[in-house]
């Protein structure tokens, strides 16, 4: 097998732009983004809704024709080496897209024909991927006989088929329970360590913290933020806590700190990066309140994106007025 | 190097599973329908028309009855199969995967051709029930009714790719394909209509293909015979190109 170069990237996007045109109006998905992923990466590509983040998706796998930009899966330009790109890329798709009449079992290995698997080899391959994604023991029904989570790894299981050296996932683990995704969560960093270069959309930010190296933030068809993870994450200067304590009497009073007494055992704090938390607590004991246990209220990669996405929205209605 | 030989023998098996899976709804009633016409048409109304192109009547229709299921059957296959994939989206099954565009109108047009073909042999089989099977020209048989099932399935895929709702794949067969194929001389020579519908029937395309078959099978036709071999071919030819430009161009799959 031919060793690639470490620093060889996985994907290459550059100034990929997408107009969707109907009778009455034209729509610009994607504005002219451009952004690498290196091989071996775990990247996340994080946005709202309609910001283009399944748009770009769809170029990549060929299943959107784009407008204009070039697109390489390593070093393969989709425009003059379409199949040879394709066969690299495993794709998790948003939505249940397989025959739902069809066993677990003809989905996966159907899909590895259609990327050359000879049956013989694709059977093992389904054997080895089903029994990772738990569903050996569902080879045999039929995909509209499982749960959504069942679905989802089955998508899972058939991208990897073909065993691809990008997989992207689209959503993966959207309206699966938490200890299946934490599961999920698993079996994506083991793939990932086994070499898998992983492109991750999610609605979950804490998911895409905790799992991924490198993020583009995308809004509004274009790219907002294209960095590692602990760079963006130190951007971040305000943290709000919630702080749960022992039933108080008066409202505390916490100078220098914005904070809100949600009730008489709850206080929502905003703590400064420069400010620490030392003496938030110190300031508490002076006034007899015991605090039991603190959390974030929001991950900070959550923080951080709605604030980005808040001043992206301000700053388009200035634009606008 | 990928294999597309393999793709394409996927998509086959992919194809034929389903329609065998669902055998009671794309097997049977061909053959029931089929039968009720050789009982009607042929035993108890054709006993009465007497012989037809110099054949009785019954002997007569076997060859348009076959083909007209053949017809429908890839017609109905491709249209519904490619459509419900497009509705259910795992065509994205195909379209992410580095099959190329040919293969894809090759596997969907060969699972119409098997199931046609299928139909074909059964509504034979029935056949064989009413009447003595003889053969004139095998190469004008196997080329016609290979060719024609091609034809139709290619214009099962046309409709399918346009097709925006299970409605929009009843539509042509129920207003185009059923009228052509009743008026296509299945059930009679044309040399029985005025001359000025003989010259009408001539443009409708199924006339060709049902004469090629019935001189395969009884040695007599109403219209030229390498004129409807060309016909056929030149159908074939035009609607391949047709399907491939239509999915390279993404229309209906990709947006």
């Amino acid at each position: 097998m031919k060793t690639l170069e470490p620093t060889m990237n996985a994907l290459e996007i550059t100034d990929l732009t997408k107009t969707y045109q109907s009778k009455s109006r034209t729509v610009e998905a994607l504005k002219g983004i451009s952004l690498n992923v290196k091989q071996g990466d775990f990247f996340a590509l994080l946005g709202p809704n309609g910001a283009g983040k399944s748009t770009t998706i769809g170029i990549i796998s060929s299943l959107v024709n784009k407008t204009s930009g070039t697109v390489k899966v390593f070093g393969h330009d989709i425009d003059t080496e379409l199949e040879v790109a394709k066969a690299q890329i495993g794709l998790v798709p948003q939505e249940f897209n397989f025959n739902m009449f069809e066993t677990v079992l003809q989905v996966v290995v159907n899909q590895a024909g259609y990327y050359g698997v000879e049956r013989s080899e694709a059977l093992t391959r389904a054997e080895k991927y089903l029994k990772q994604t738990d569903l050996w023991e569902k080879r045999n029904a039929r995909g509209r006989e499982l749960s959504g989570g069942m679905k989802r790894r089955l998508m899972i299981a058939r991208a990897l088929m073909h065993e691809p050296k990008i997989l992207i996932l689209d959503e993966p683990t959207a309206g699966v329970d938490i200890e299946i995704r934490r599961g999920m969560w698993e079996f994506l960093k083991d793939l990932n360590a086994q070499g898998i270069t992983i492109i991750l959309t999610t609605h979950y930010l804490e998911e895409a913290e905790m799992l991924c190296r490198n993020i583009a933030i995308i809004d509004q068809g274009k790219i907002g933020q294209n960095t590692n993870m602990k760079s963006l994450l130190a951007t971040l200067n305000v943290e709000t806590f919630v702080l749960d304590t022992k039933p108080f009497e008066q409202p505390p009073v916490l100078n220098d700190y914005r904070h809100q007494v949600i009730d008489d055992h709850t206080i929502e704090i905003e703590v400064q990066k420069s400010q620490g938390l030392n003496d938030v607590f110190a300031q508490l004991s002076e006034q007899n309140i015991q605090v039991l246990s603190m959390r974030n209220k929001a991950n900070r990669l959550e923080e951080l994106f709605v604030r980005m996405v808040e001043e992206g929205k301000s700053g388009q209605t200035k634009e606008a007025k | 190097m990928l294999s597309y030989s393999v793709a394409l023998k996927s998509i086959l098996t992919k194809e034929c599973t389903r329609f065998l899976r669902i055998w009671v709804q794309t097997l049977v009633p061909p053959a029931i329908t089929m039968t009720l016409y050789f009982v009607i048409f042929g035993n108890l109304v054709g006993s009465r028309i007497g012989e037809m192109g110099g054949f009785d009547y019954m002997s007569f229709i076997v060859p348009g009855l076959i083909m007209m299921s053949v017809i429908t059957n890839s017609y109905s296959n491709v249209a519904s199969s490619f459509y419900s994939a497009k509705f259910q989206r795992n065509i994205e099954e195909l379209l992410v995967a580095p099959v190329p565009n040919y293969i894809i109108v090759l596997g969907y047009i060969g699972g119409g051709m098997l199931r046609g073909l299928l139909v074909g042999l059964i509504v034979t089989c029935v056949s064989m029930l009413f009447v003595d099977i003889q053969i004139h020209s095998y190469t004008i048989l196997i080329f016609t009714v290979l060719m024609t099932s091609m034809v139709f399935s290619l214009a099962g895929l046309i409709n399918a790719i346009f097709a925006n709702s299970f409605d929009d794949i009843s539509i042509i067969p129920t207003f185009i394909l059923t009228p052509l194929t009743y008026l296509g001389g299945v059930f009679y020579s044309l040399t029985l209509l005025p001359e000025i519908w003989q010259d009408i029937s001539k443009i409708n395309p199924i006339v060709y293909m049902v004469n090629a078959f019935r001189y395969g099978f009884l040695g007599v036709s109403d219209v030229n015979l390498t004129f409807a071999v060309a016909m056929i071919f030149g159908f074939t030819v035009i609607f391949f190109s047709l399907a491939l430009y239509l999915i390279n161009k993404g229309i209906g799959i990709r947006s």
